[in-house]
C-alpha cells in the first residue's frame, strides 16, 4: 500500500489532523523532559555514599549548661564528657563500633573548606589550580570501622593521632585520609600517600597517610560532594554527634537504647525526640525527599499525559471511522481485505504520528533549552529524545489499534445500502 | 433559551458517554494538576508582609573582596560581618533596624522530672518587633534601653508558652535558656511567616517550626550563646573562639532595616556607600564600595527561595493542560461535527449562527464544568499527596482555599470554552444547502 491515498485523505481533515499531531508533539516534548528529570533524580538517589548505610545510627546531642570550649579547661571537661559518652556506647552488648563525628555524608550540616597542594595565602580559596574545595569530617579512630569505609591506599588513624581541641579552633591536623576524588584531582598519576596538603590556606602542611575510595559530603555539598578530607580529631563543643555501628540486624535495639543510656550518664542534655537517634536510612531518606518527590511529580504528570493523548487518539479515530463507514464499506465491496482496512488506520496513525513527532523533537529541545537556561537543568542527551519519539509512535499505534480493528470489521453490503 | 441549551447539551452528552467521560477525565486532571501544582507554587512565592514589604530593606556589604570564589555578578554574600553589622546598629540611620542571628539553646523545663529540649529562635534588637509587625498574645517587646543595658529578657512564641506554662500570661515568670535565667517580657501569638523573610540565609525560606524565642542580641553575644545559623569565611578566623569569630571576616549577622520613603532609601544607600568608602580608606577594605539594598521582594528574588523544582512542576503542570486543552478540543470537533445533519437542519430552519454558537458553548461549558468539579475533588486528593512527596516545609504551605476552589472551576470552564472556540466556529460555518444535499 503506498502512502500517497492516505496523505491525500489527510488533506480533507486538516484540523483534527492538526490537533492530533499538536498533542503529539506536545506530549513528547513534556515526557521527553519529565522522563530525563526522572532519570537524573534516580542517577543521584542512587549514588553509595561510601558508607556501609545498614546498621548505621547518627547520635546527636546538646549539653546543657555546658563549660565554656573557649577556655582551656571548658575544653578539657567537654573532652572528659565526650570521652564517656564514647566509652558508655562502646560497651552496649549491641554495638560494634563508635566513632566521634560532625556529621555524615548526606546530613544537613557540615563543614567545607578548601586543601590545596602548596602553602596557602589563608584564604579558602578552592578554584585555583592545585586546590580544590572538600568537605571536612572528624573522625576518631574507630571511623572506618563505625562507617565502614572502604581503605584503597594507606593507612587510617590510630588512637595516638587523634586531636581533641575546641569548635571553634582551626588546627591544622598532622595526618589527614582523603579520598580517592581529592587523590585524583590534586595528585593525577601520583600515589598520593605520603604526600603532604595544606588544609583551608596555612603554611603548615598535613601528611596524607590513607586515602579511601568514597565518602559523600553533606547534603548541600553537591558541587564537590566527593571531596572528602577526614580529620583524625574530636571538636569540643557544647554539642557532640557519634556515629554508632549497631550489630548486624540490631539497629532498632541499639536505637532504642541510647536515649535512656545518654541520659543515664547526664541528664542535663538535649535528646531531640526527632532527630537526635537517627538511623542513616533516615538521613539517607530526608536527602532525596525532594528528589523522590519531583519523581513522583513527574512520573504523574507523564503518566496522566500519555493516558490523555492515547484517549484523544481513539477518541479521533473512531469519529473518521464512523464518518467513513461508506467508503470503507465499498473499498471492502470491491476486494479490499479486512487487514487492509486495519493497515490503512494504523498507516494514517503512523504519519500523523511522525509529524507530530518530527514537530515534538524540537520542541522538546526547546523546552530544554529554557530549563537549562533558567532552571540549571542539563542538556538532554540524543538517546532520551529518541525513546520518547519510540514512546509516542507506539502510543499511537496501540491508541489506534481498537478503532481501527472495528473499522475493518465494516461489511462490505454498507456499500450497497447507502448509495 | 439558555435552559433549553442546556437540556439539548445533556441529551447530547448522554449519546456518546464514552467520549463525554474522556472529555470531562482530560479536564480534570489537567486542571488538577495544574491546580496542586499552582497551589504549592503559590505558597512558595507568596508576599510574607504585603502591605509593607517595600519598605523593609536588607543591606548587603562587599566585606571580601571582589571575585572572592568567582562570584557572580560581583554579588556580596548574603550576610554580614560581625563588625560591619555592629557599625549599622551604632550609626542608626534608618527607622527601625535590627541586627539578627540564629540561636538554637536549649530550655530546661522548670518541672522536675522533665528534659531539657533545644528552642529554635533569633537575637535580635527591640526594633525588630514593630518592625517586622510581629504580633504579640501578652505582653510585648523588650525596650531599648535593656538593648543597651543587656538585659536578660526573653519574647517567647505560643508554642514555648504553652509547653512550659501552659498557655498561661507568662510574662515577668523567668526561663532557663543555656542554664542562665531570662524574664518573659512578651508572649507571641501564632507567628510564622514565610517565606520567613527575616532570615532566608538559613531557612532557604521556608521552615515548619515556629521561631519560639528572641533574645536580645547584646545579651545573647555577651552570654555567648552560640550562632546556629550559617558561618561563611573567606579566611579562617585569626584568634579561636566566639570572640574570635566576632572579629573576623566571617559572615553570619542578618540585618533589616525599615526604610519608610524614597528618600529614606537614598539616603540610606549613601550611608553605605560612604560607610564602605570609608572602610576603605582605613584599610580594611582594599576595594571599591560595593553593596546591595534590596527590599524584600527584591531580596526573596534575589535568594531564589521559589525552589526551581517548584517552577519547572508548575510549567509541566500547565503544559500538560495545554495538552489536554488541545484533546478537548479535537474531540469536542469530532463530537460537533458528526451532528452536521443536525445543525443544518436548526440552519435551514432559520437558527442563526449565534444560536449554534450559544447551543455548542452551552455544551463545551458543560463539560468545562463537570470537568472542573472532577478537578476541584483531585486538586484535594492532590495537595494531600503533595504531603507525601514534596519536603514538609514546603508542603505544609499547600493548601485548599475559596480562592483556589473558585480559580479551579473558572479555569476548567474557562479553558474548555476556549478549546470549544474553534469546534464551535467550524460547525457554525457548515453550509445548510451543502449538507442538506449531500446527505
Amino acid at each position: 500500500m503506498t502512502l500517497h491515498p492516505i496523505l491525500a485523505a489527510l488533506r480533507k481533515h486538516k484540523a483534527g489532523v492538526t490537533l492530533i499531531a499538536l498533542q503529539i508533539a506536545l506530549t513528547l516534548a513534556i515526557v521527553c523532559n519529565a522522563l530525563f528529570i526522572i532519570g537524573q533524580r534516580f542517577a543521584s538517589i542512587n549514588q553509595a555514599t561510601g558508607l556501609d548505610e545498614s546498621d548505621l545510627v547518627l547520635v546527636s546531642q546538646q549539653w546543657v549548661g555546658a563549660p565554656n570550649p573557649d577556655l582551656p579547661e571548658g575544653v578539657e571537661k567537654l573532652d572528659a564528657m565526650f570521652k564517656e559518652d564514647l566509652t558508655a556506647l562502646r560497651n552496649m552488648p549491641d554495638v560494634q563500633a563508635v566513632t566521634s563525628t560532625n556529621s555524615l555524608p548526606l546530613f544537613t550540616s557540615s563543614r567545607a573548606g578548601s586543601v590545596g597542594i602548596n602553602p596557602g595565602d589563608g584564604s579558602y580559596d578552592g578554584t585555583s589550580p592545585g586546590t580544590t574545595r572538600t568537605s571536612y569530617f572528624f573522625f576518631d579512630e574507630q571511623g572506618i570501622a563505625a562507617l565502614g569505609l572502604k581503605l584503597v591506599a594507606g593507612r587510617y588513624f590510630d588512637a595516638g593521632e587523634v586531636q581533641h581541641y575546641s569548635l571553634r579552633e582551626d588546627r591544622p591536623p598532622a595526618v589527614i585520609v582523603i579520598t580517592k576524588a581529592i587523590a585524583d584531582k590534586l595528585f593525577p598519576g601520583k600515589d598520593a600517600v605520603g604526600q603532604v596538603l595544606y588544609v583551608d590556606g596555612t603554611a603548615k602542611p598535613s601528611r596524607v597517610i590513607g586515602v579511601v575510595d568514597r565518602l559523600q559530603g553533606a547534603v548541600w555539598a553537591k558541587t564537590f560532594a566527593w571531596n572528602v578530607v577526614v580529620i583524625p580529631a574530636r571538636q569540643n563543643g557544647n554539642f557532640s554527634r557519634y556515629a554508632v555501628r549497631a550489630k548486624p540486624g540490631r539497629r532498632d535495639a541499639v536505637m532504642k537504647a541510647i536515649p535512656s543510656l545518654l541520659y543515664g550518664i547526664n541528664p542535663m542534655r538535649v535528646l531531640d525526640e526527632q532527630t537526635a537517634v537517627m538511623s542513616f536510612e533516615q538521613i539517607r531518606k530526608n536527602a532525596y525527599r525532594g528528589d523522590v518527590g519531583m519523581a513522583i511529580l513527574m512520573g504523574s504528570v507523564s503518566i496522566i499525559l500519555i493516558g490523555v493523548t492515547a484517549a484523544g487518539i481513539v477518541g479521533l479515530t473512531s469519529f473518521w471511522v464512523g464518518q467513513r463507514r461508506k467508503q470503507i464499506g465499498i473499498r471492502r465491496a470491491l476486494g479490499a481485505r479486512k487487514v487492509d482496512i486495519l493497515r490503512y488506520f494504523q498507516l494514517e496513525n503512523l504519519a500523523i504520528a511522525s509529524g507530530g513527532a518530527t514537530a515534538g523533537i524540537v520542541l522538546a529541545v526547546a523546552l530544554n533549552f529554557w530549563l537549562m537556561r533558567d532552571f540549571g537543568m542539563d542538556r538532554i542527551p540524543v538517546p532520551w529524545v529518541l525513546l520518547g519519539v519510540a514512546t509516542v509512535l507506539m502510543l499511537g499505534q496501540f491508541a489506534v489499534f481498537v478503532p481501527a480493528r472495528r473499522a475493518s470489521t465494516v461489511p462490505p453490503v454498507v456499500a450497497t445500502r447507502t448509495i | 433559551m439558555l435552559g433549553y441549551y442546556v437540556e439539548l447539551a445533556l441529551r447530547s452528552l448522554k449519546r456518546s458517554r464514552g467520549l463525554t467521560a474522556l472529555m470531562v477525565l482530560a479536564i480534570g486532571f489537567g486542571v488538577a494538576a495544574s491546580m496542586t501544582t499552582y497551589s504549592v507554587f503559590r505558597a512558595v512565592s507568596g508576599d510574607p508582609i504585603p502591605w509593607k514589604s517595600s519598605r523593609l530593606f536588607v543591606p548587603q556589604l562587599d566585606a571580601w573582596g571582589p571575585s572572592t570564589f568567582g562570584n557572580p555578578n560581583n554579588e556580596p554574600v548574603d550576610a554580614l560581618t560581625y563588625t560591619d553589622a555592629m557599625a549599622f546598629v551604632r550609626d542608626h540611620r534608618a527607622k527601625l533596624q535590627s541586627a539578627i542571628y540564629v540561636i538554637y539553646p536549649s530550655v530546661v523545663p522548670s518541672r522536675p522530672g522533665e528534659h531539657p529540649f533545644n528552642v529554635g529562635g533569633h537575637a535580635v534588637y527591640a526594633e525588630f518587633f514593630p518592625m517586622v509587625e510581629a504580633p504579640f498574645k501578652f505582653g510585648g517587646a523588650w525596650s531599648d534601653d535593656d538593648d543597651r543595658q543587656r538585659s536578660a529578657v526573653a519574647v517567647i512564641g505560643s508554642k514555648l508558652n504553652q509547653k512550659l506554662f501552659g498557655g498561661e500570661n507568662s510574662v515577668g515568670r523567668s526561663i532557663d535558656v543555656d542554664g542562665k535565667s531570662y524574664r518573659v517580657v512578651g508572649v507571641l501569638d501564632n507567628w510564622n511567616p514565610q517565606p520567613r523573610f527575616y532570615d532566608i540565609q538559613n531557612t532557604g525560606g521556608f521552615s515548619v517550626a515556629p521561631d519560639e524565642l528572641f533574645l536580645p542580641f547584646t545579651r545573647a553575644i555577651e552570654s555567648g550563646v552560640a550562632n546556629d545559623g550559617n558561618t561563611n569565611c573567606a579566611k579562617p578566623p585569626k584568634e579561636p573562639g566566639f570572640v574570635g569569630l566576632q572579629r573576623s571576616s566571617c559572615v553570619w549577622v542578618g540585618y533589616m532595616a525599615q526604610l519608610d520613603d524614597a528618600t529614606a532609601v537614598a539616603a540610606y544607600r549613601s550611608y553605605l556607600e560612604n560607610y564602605a568608602r570609608e572602610q576603605q580608606k582605613a584599610g580594611r577594605f582594599n576595594w571599591a564600595p560595593n553593596y546591595r539594598l534590596r527590599d524584600i521582594p527584591a531580596w526573596l528574588e534575589s535568594q531564589q527561595v521559589v525552589p526551581s523544582d517548584t517552577k519547572v512542576s508548575l510549567l509541566v503542570a500547565l503544559g500538560l493542560l495545554v495538552v489536554c486543552l488541545v484533546n478537548t478540543s479535537g474531540l469536542l470537533l469530532a463530537k460537533f461535527l458528526r451532528r452536521s445533519g443536525e445543525i443544518v437542519v436548526r440552519r435551514a430552519l432559520g437558527a442563526a449562527r449565534f444560536a449554534i454558537y450559544a447551543q455548542f458553548l452551552t455544551e463545551a461549558g458543560l463539560i468545562g464544568l463537570a470537568g472542573g468539579v472532577l478537578g476541584l475533588a483531585l486538586t484535594g486528593v492532590g495537595t494531600l499527596g503533595v504531603g507525601l512527596v514534596l519536603p514538609r516545609d514546603i508542603a505544609e504551605l499547600a493548601k485548599v482555599d475559596l480562592p483556589l476552589l473558585l480559580m479551579t472551576l473558572a479555569m476548567a470552564v474557562g479553558s474548555t470554552l476556549v478549546a470549544g472556540i474553534y469546534p464551535t466556529f467550524r460547525a457554525a460555518r457548515l453550509q445548510p444547502a451543502l449538507q442538506l444535499k449531500s446527505n
